[in-house]
């Protein structure tokens, strides 16, 4: 095994006088910053950012890319994250001047095309969706969550109603309830039935005078459909609530069946996942939600509308929840999604979801005489397996996970839903070729072979790697969060010069 | 098995009570609680002089991967944290009965002593989680 | 037509479905109920091939006026500076942004360490002593604040400035309505927050006082007298400040400020019509355990090499689920890979020269159009890079009239402020020349 040598932090890098950029010389007169700014205003001591050269900062950044993992490096099957291949038209097009170089506040009349894209793109996912009305406001998905909820919170506002009770199953991602808490709503969970979907019982039994609404994923986190939706939307509907559709699995229905059609009053999506915004290492993302007409005067203001040929802001939303995120949302996300959509078309959205649900049962079924399958059934674009049949060889799932980077793939999504003991949860999308899929279901029939055969292999992993396994519980006890110079660097005097005018 | 300490009484939500003089308590958590946590590595401690109730969140307990509310099984006033603690939580996963203890607090209703868990009962509600 | 980005060919389909046992890819939705199919094509236009939406898209771009070809003087959140060359090289490496959440350390080294790096700089730039990994944005970032304030306070009242920018309090209003507490806005007196009304709205019940800094109106508040009046009843400072400002103005963390954020956009993220940009979030270490979002920590690995990893995770939504505080799970962390970038090209004098850059040429306009029949500078506080102008027509005439001379104006404040009508908002950065700025002055004298 190499070693692997520690990379230098960029401050380490620094050293006094280089410099990584230019500017022209100030060509205005100028005038001494103490008659400007009142003196005890004005920094004493600068802030200790790096000093190096263009090729030392190319190169800093050249090496920590060259340690990590993206979906241009391999395959990335990570569960309900939809790590599908980002087209490199959308970045061309999200660089164009036109789109880049735009301010928000500019006039109406001289954004017209920026205002097209975003007009387009909230009609074409109405339809995708089958909702009346879209917001691209929210900046990812969770921010579409609880804008969402506050809507239906100002619907049954509204009606007068007090509903104050959000109910999801025990698979739903935890961020749902994470949202109903931010917007001031309770959340009640409930059991899934052991076919892993919504126990319709006991959704009746959760229902009442207080529910404000239920959150589903369809298909589910163990990317499962739930197909009692129509029954469980009646269910809801009936006691007077609204149903939410978590839009984080839509790559499975795309073209196929709509969550305005199951049923579903408000919808949020995660163009990052189903499409192609780039993930960008965590974000940015993007959350628009969509909802039926009886939640349009809640929208976020502004909306853009269409009068004649022109797109407009309607900022004419008397009832609107109000402003979620500054401007128009994530504009250059949105943008890469509209690309997505225009270039795949209503023949390739529902190629997308075809094959993502194709390569999810092949994989599945691949797998199953190896792992464990604790729901067999079809799946949609994802499945679930669980390690439990290692886990008595003394070989956990995190184990497994750590030993598949030695083979050059991501890892699944791991201990998630959490009602499956062990849990992996595989999506493998669309983009990925059959050579692909059979060399990753090789390699976890080789790890299920050596956690019987010789587990020390499988506990040692990852072997290759930059680093080993890290110590997160001392990362947590005792948090470094930022690089501090050591003592003799900080008393170097000269990190004690002043900021010169 | 996780141990529970004879002699010392318990709450539902894991914590330990010792009383130690005729209105004074010590407070920490259960041999099974800190298993349940794994490795701790945060503690939020109520202040010294702070009112309590019982049954309400008063701090919470950290690990890499949970965080757990800290429910004060009696009412009172703070009198004591331990402040070894603040620095060295992992104490807790160590000797949670000793070292690990948490907290003193002046009663202010002896009668809710009673309705805490015997070392035996609280074995027997373990086994049932 | 090639579906260019599905690999799947019907030889592929074929074994794959003969190994299912099935005839066709429809018997893997036979658990969708039929009365909820679509049962037809979406309705939405048809495919375009590569060139074709080349072509498409380039000409809805060129429908929007850009700085390529006009002179900006517009700014009021969103900003024009100088972007180093290598941002977008750096930001164009496929292994950071096309990669996820690193949920897995050992190949995800690279995206850590560069946002270890930017929480550092962070903290170097506001003073202060624990950053995360970055927000939405500026204005989402203030809600967070103020959510947090409330949270460890238990007091249900933010007191804000009206010299905050006009959406982050809207925002922070929406923010206030989902999770109970009131907010109280302070008037504005010379451009400057009231230090008098914020006195009397200050009070027991405060969770945060919320300032900007410099603010919207680009005067530089007095954080000193501020923080007096925000410590006053234990509640939390809260300043929001750009950072390229802090390239010269004394940082928040230096006037005890309890959280600091704002939005990095001024350092390497184009403009792109307000979004995504990059917030950031900072704060003093007594509540480096109640920050939103990822946060990334230096630890080590098996053979004791240094090594980074999220940390604090356990405080996050999807483990605290209905108890947590915040429901953020991702964060901005290419546009924050975007920023750091720029702060390592400008570095510890570059950050100086630009924000000095910019007080000088805001200056050098603000005395030329203050010459001008007709035109005042209305405020006399000092400011960094903006400054307000009342103006002898509408906002709205004036502006159309310099976007036929090739320039965007600045931003009309009676939008937001009814006392504002006919006052202009200019924003003048270091990108902008001498020889620009005479153009606007003159254009300004001449309509």
């Amino acid at each position: 095994m190499i070693k692997q040598k520690e990379k230098a932090l960029i401050f380490e890098m620094s050293r006094p006088g280089r410099a990584a950029y230019d500017l022209p010389d100030c060509d205005v007169p100028e005038t001494k910053l103490e008659e400007l700014i009142p003196s005890h205003l004005i920094r004493q001591t600068p802030a200790e950012l790096p000093e190096v050269s263009e090729l030392d900062l190319m190169r800093h950044y050249t090496e920590l890319s060259n340690r990590n993992h993206g979906i241009d490096s391999g395959f990335y099957p990570l569960g309900s994250c939809t790590m599908k291949y980002n087209p490199k038209i959308n970045e061309d097009v999200a660089r164009y001047p036109g789109f880049a170089k735009i301010h928000p506040y500019q006039s109406e009349e001289t954004v017209q095309g920026a205002l097209e894209v975003l007009y387009n793109l909230q009609t074409e996912l109405a339809e995708i969706t089958g909702m009346d009305e879209v917001t691209l406001q929210p900046a990812a998905g969770a921010q579409g969550e609880w804008s969402a909820l506050m809507m239906i919170r100002a619907y049954h506002e509204s009606r007068g109603e007090n509903r104050t009770k959000v109910i999801v199953p025990d698979s739903a991602h935890g961020t749902n309830p994470a949202s109903a808490a931010v917007a001031g709503l309770d959340t009640i969970t409930i059991p899934s039935d052991e076919h892993g979907l919504v126990d319709v019982e006991e959704l009746k039994k959760a229902v009442g005078p207080d529910t404000a609404a239920l959150m589903l994923t369809n298909p589910n986190t163990l990317g499962l459909f739930e197909e009692h939706i129509v029954e469980i939307a009646k269910v809801v509907h009936e006691a007077g609530g609204l149903l939410y559709y978590d839009g984080a699995n839509a790559n499975a229905i795309l073209g196929i069946t709509r969550p305005g059609d199951m049923g579903f009053d408000v919808v949020h999506l995660n163009l990052h996942k189903t499409f192609t915004g780039p993930h960008g290492g965590g974000g940015p993302g993007a959350g628009p939600v969509g909802v039926k007409k009886i939640l349009a005067p809640f929208l976020p203001r502004p909306q853009v509308v269409k009068v004649g040929d022109h797109f407009k802001l309607n900022h004419d939303i008397p009832q609107s929840i109000g402003r979620v995120k500054a401007f128009f949302g994530n504009f250059g996300i949105l943008l890469r999604a509209f690309v997505y959509i225009r270039s795949n078309g209503p023949d390739g959205l529902l190629k997308v979801s075809q094959d993502a649900v194709l390569n999810a049962n092949y994989m599945m079924r691949k797998l199953q005489p190896y792992f464990d399958l604790p729901y067999d059934r079809v799946c949609k674009h994802e499945f679930v397996l669980s390690g439990r049949r290692q886990k008595k060889l003394g070989v956990r799932t995190l184990d497994i996970a750590k030993r598949l980077l030695d083979f050059g793939f991501h890892p699944p999504t791991i201990y998630f839903p959490l009602i499956v003991e062990e849990c992996m949860m595989i999506e493998p999308t669309e983009t990925e070729s059959k050579e692909t899929l059979d060399a990753f279901i090789n390699t976890m029939i080789q790890i299920a072979k050596e956690a019987e055969e010789s587990p020390e292999i499988v506990l040692e992993a990852p072997h290759d790697t930059v680093v080993s396994r890290l110590d997160e519980v001392s990362a947590a006890r005792k948090p470094i969060l930022r690089y501090t110079p050591n003592h003799e660097a900080s008393a170097n005097p000269s990190n004690k010069e002043t900021v010169k005018a | 098995m996780s141990q529970v300490k004879e002699n010392l009484i318990y709450s539902k939500e894991h914590e330990w009570v010792q009383v130690l003089d005729d209105d004074t308590v010590r407070i920490g958590i259960s041999d099974f609680a800190q298993d349940q946590l794994g490795e701790i590595v945060f503690l939020e401690l109520p202040e010294v002089d702070s009112e309590v109730e019982a049954h309400t969140s008063i701090g919470s307990v950290e690990s890499v991967k949970a965080v757990s509310d800290l429910y004060c099984p009696v009412s009172g006033v703070v009198t004591k944290v331990n402040e070894l603690l603040v620095d060295s939580p992992e104490v807790i996963n160590d000797d949670p009965f000793g070292e690990g203890w948490m907290f003193e607090v002046k009663l202010s209703n002896l009668d809710e002593l009673k309705e805490l868990l015997s070392a035996d009962q609280y074995k027997e509600f373990i086994e049932g989680e | 037509m090639n579906f260019r980005y599905l690999p799947m060919t019907e030889e592929d389909q074929k074994e794959m479905l003969q190994f299912l046992g099935i005839s066709s890819v429809d018997e893997l939705f036979a658990d969708i109920p039929d009365e909820i199919k679509l049962n037809r094509r979406l309705q939405i236009p048809e495919a375009l091939s590569e060139p074709e939406a080349v072509k498409y898209f380039s000409r809805l771009a060129k429908k929007n006026v850009n700085s390529d070809d006009y002179i900006y003087f517009l700014g009021a959140g969103i900003y024009d500076h100088y972007i180093p060359s290598t941002v977008n090289h750096v930001i164009s490496r496929s292994e950071f942004y096309t990669a996820y959440t690193p949920y897995q350390p050992e190949i995800s080294q690279g995206e850590l360490q560069a946002i270890f790096e930017f929480q550092t700089m962070i903290c170097e730039l506001t003073g202060m002593d624990a950053a995360n990994s970055s927000m939405y944005d500026g204005p989402t970032a203030l809600a967070e604040a103020a959510n947090l304030a409330c949270g460890v306070t238990r007091k249900k009242k933010v007191v804000i400035s009206k010299a905050v920018h006009p959406q982050s309090r809207a925002i922070l209003q929406v923010n206030a309505n989902g999770q109970g507490y009131d907010v109280v806005e302070v008037d504005i007196k010379n451009g400057l927050t009231d230090l008098e009304a914020l006195d009397q709205a200050v009070d027991q019940d405060t969770a945060a006082v919320i300032v900007q800094y410099p603010n919207f109106l680009g005067s530089i508040e007095d954080l000193a007298a501020i923080e007096k009046i925000a410590h006053k009843h234990k509640g939390l400072f809260v300043v929001s400040s750009n950072p390229l400002s802090l390239g010269v103005l004394k940082p928040p963390g230096e006037f005890a400020a309890d959280i600091v954020v704002g939005e990095a956009q001024p350092f390497g993220i184009p403009m792109q019509f307000g979004g995504p940009s990059c917030g950031y979030f900072a704060v003093r270490n007594k509540y480096m355990r109640k920050i939103p979002g990822r946060i990334v920590g230096q630890t080590t690995d098996e053979d004791g090499k240094r090594g980074f990893v999220l940390t604090l995770q356990a405080r996050e939504q999807h483990i605290r689920r209905e108890k947590a505080t915040s429901n953020i799970c991702s964060n901005q962390a290419l546009n924050a890979l975007a920023a750091s970038v720029a702060m390592t090209a400008l570095g510890k004098r570059g950050v100086q020269e630009v924000a000095i850059q910019n007080i000088q040429k805001a200056h050098y306009a603000k005395q030329a159009i203050n010459q001008l029949e007709g035109y005042e500078v209305v405020f006399d506080a000092p400011t960094f890079n903006e400054f307000v102008i009342k103006a002898p027509k509408p906002v709205s005439e004036i502006n159309s009239a310099l976007l036929k001379r090739g320039i965007v104006g600045g931003y009309d404040l009676g939008r937001d402020y009814k006392e504002l009508s006919q006052h202009i908002l200019l924003a003048v950065t270091e990108a902008r020349t001498k020889e620009e700025i005479d153009l606007l002055v003159q254009g300004l004298g001449e309509i």
